[in-house]
């Protein structure tokens, strides 16, 4: 007698799905991108004509025609701001995600700890951002520190709360199997709490990068810094300042298509991390 | 009783495992289990058998230390409670979804602090022992409820255990799979010469697998019969339809229905 698999175990595996492609993406996938895309259009569409029937001047509400030709012309300037935003929003989701971890991890390890620390975390959060900006930016001397630190603020408690979460959640008959074979504190964090953990922290990094760059763009409006080196929102109050509404549309379509890249990036780093085993990244097949 | 004689035929040479008045109360004071008096021969195929609620699985739980008595004590043999001596298949295949079938053979190795190399091989050959030679990089979630058992298997096995406890581990599988698992199980069982403890709620498959079948009754959860199957090993499918397999059955069924109060 020997072991082996039978055709009924192996027939009964799951298989899986392979649908027709197209051009590398499936039918549903290219709905996915072209419905939204003739919507987008549709809607500038009607816009722009709205404006030039009734004749409305453009420092009430320029055309997208406009705000297009607006920032491809001051595309030198506008580029120089885009890049110190991206730059406090990801220096503030790196800060955040790295404490937020460390934190999280912190909290696994004792109870106490995390029913002590969790209230100051809520208050943190809770607190709006636009009402202690002033402070802290009177406090810290660096305006980009201070800046970092608004949208740290904002952008920490979804990757703490999450991951603390997911530490949390590992299944108990694994949690005695680890116990069983001896393993150390240690051992279990690496090779269990961390990895159940994956997925949730990775959920709240999505929602991080959104407020990462609200809050960096909260916090420079409250900052009002001037000069070369400021971000998208000194843009949009300067133009405003000036009467420039083109060009404050030009900034505001820039945070926005940062917005929609940043969260696009975090879902795309999430499938890759989490496409071998994980639900939410198998769903994208079906 | 009859059960006390074949008990002690049953036990030859030093038992692995002796359970001396064990009982086990919760703090919620449910009493799990009460004055439990049990001792697993060296190589023994032992069943633990009897209703949901009758402390099988607390006892078996006990065993692997992963849960303390409250009152009686829990004697292994020498050497049996360090780390890789007990293997534990869980009902659910308990698997960790992020790794591979490989990784996660090798996981109780690499716990014990095996280098990556020796416990791939290792587990690789464990892998094979279950039939699953060629899924080595195959997710769990790729795999049937079959095979993540025989991972699950080959998980428990790969530290050449001398103790083989197994919580009701082919309960939810259909029947093909679960006969063909119990032959593959008592295949390696030989093979390898563990001891075993299986908990079932089947008649059919404490009759099938074990030598001997500890009967269990609930409140409190204790041990009303100890029954040998002197049937010879290695039995196949030819003995699940045997007459000395169904007189089995029915000593077996009349012992737990007993327990049961009927």
């Amino acid at each position: 007698m020997s072991v082996s698999l039978s055709a009924n175990e192996a027939a009964s595996a799951p298989v899986e799905n392979r649908e027709r492609r197209i051009l590398g993406l499936t039918a549903e996938g290219w709905l996915r991108i072209l419905a939204p895309l003739a919507i987008g259009i549709v809607a500038l569409g009607a816009w722009e004509w709205a404006v030039r029937a009734n004749d409305v001047p453009s420092y009430i509400l320029p055309g997208p025609v406009e705000i297009g030709r607006t920032l491809v012309r001051d595309w030198g300037t506008l580029r120089v701001s885009l890049w110190i935003t991206l730059e406090i929003t990801f220096a503030a989701l790196f800060v955040a995600a790295l404490l937020g971890v460390a934190l999280a991890v912190l909290f696994a390890q004792s109870r106490m700890i995390e029913l002590s620390l969790f209230p100051y975390a809520v208050i943190l959060q809770v607190t709006p951002i636009v009402a202690i900006a002033p402070l802290i930016i009177i406090w810290v001397d660096d305006i980009r520190i201070a800046l970092l630190i608004c949208a740290w603020i904002v952008a920490f408690f979804p990757i703490l709360s999450n991951t603390t979460l997911g530490l949390n959640s590992a299944d108990h008959n694994l949690q005695d199997l680890f116990r069983l074979y001896r393993a150390s504190r240690w051992q279990v964090l690496r090779r269990l709490r961390l990895p159940t953990a994956m997925p949730y922290f990775l959920g709240g990094l999505r929602i991080s990068g959104g407020l990462a760059l609200i809050g960096a763009i909260v916090a420079e409006f409250v900052a009002g810094t001037g000069g070369r080196a400021s971000g998208l929102a000194y843009r949009i109050l300067e133009a405003g300042y000036q009467l420039q509404i083109p060009r404050m549309f030009a900034a505001l379509v820039l945070i926005s298509v940062t917005g929609v890249v940043i969260f696009l990036a975090m879902t795309l780093v999430s499938h890759l991390a989490l496409r071998h085993w994980h639900e939410s990244a198998m769903k994208e097949r079906k | 009783m009859e059960g006390s004689v074949l008990q002690a035929a049953a036990v030859a040479g030093p038992p692995v495992v002796r359970l001396a008045g064990v009982g086990k109360r919760y703090a919620n004071g449910t009493v799990a289990v009460q004055g439990v008096e049990l001792g697993i021969a060296r190589g023994d195929f032992v069943s633990l058998l009897g209703p949901s609620g009758c402390g099988k699985s607390t006892v078996l739980r006990m065993v692997a230390g992963l849960i303390a008595p409250t009152t009686g004590r829990i004697e292994m043999a020498a050497g049996g409670h360090a780390s890789g001596d007990i293997g534990f298949v869980f009902q659910e295949p308990t698997l960790m979804p992020w790794a591979n079938a490989l990784k996660n053979v090798m996981l109780p190795l690499r716990l014990a602090g095996v280098n990556r190399g020796e416990a791939g091989e290792r587990a690789a050959a464990a892998l094979a022992s279950v039939g699953l030679a060629g899924f080595e990089r195959s997710y769990p979630r790729a795999l049937s409820g079959g095979m993540k058992m025989r991972v699950s298997i080959a998980r428990a096995l790969v530290t050449r255990p001398r103790l083989l406890l197994m919580d009701e581990p082919f309960a939810a599988l259909d029947e093909i799979t679960r006969h063909r698992l119990n032959n593959d199980l008592l295949t390696l069982w030989q093979a390898e010469r563990f001891t075993a403890i299986f908990v079932t709620h089947s008649v059919f498959e404490s009759v099938y697998l074990s030598r001997r079948i500890v009967v269990m009754a609930a409140r409190p959860g204790r041990v009303v019969a100890d029954i040998e199957v002197n049937a010879t090993y290695p039995r196949g499918e030819a003995f699940r339809t045997s007459a000395e397999y169904a007189a089995h059955c029915r000593q077996v069924s009349e012992a737990l229905h007993r327990a049961m109060g009927e």
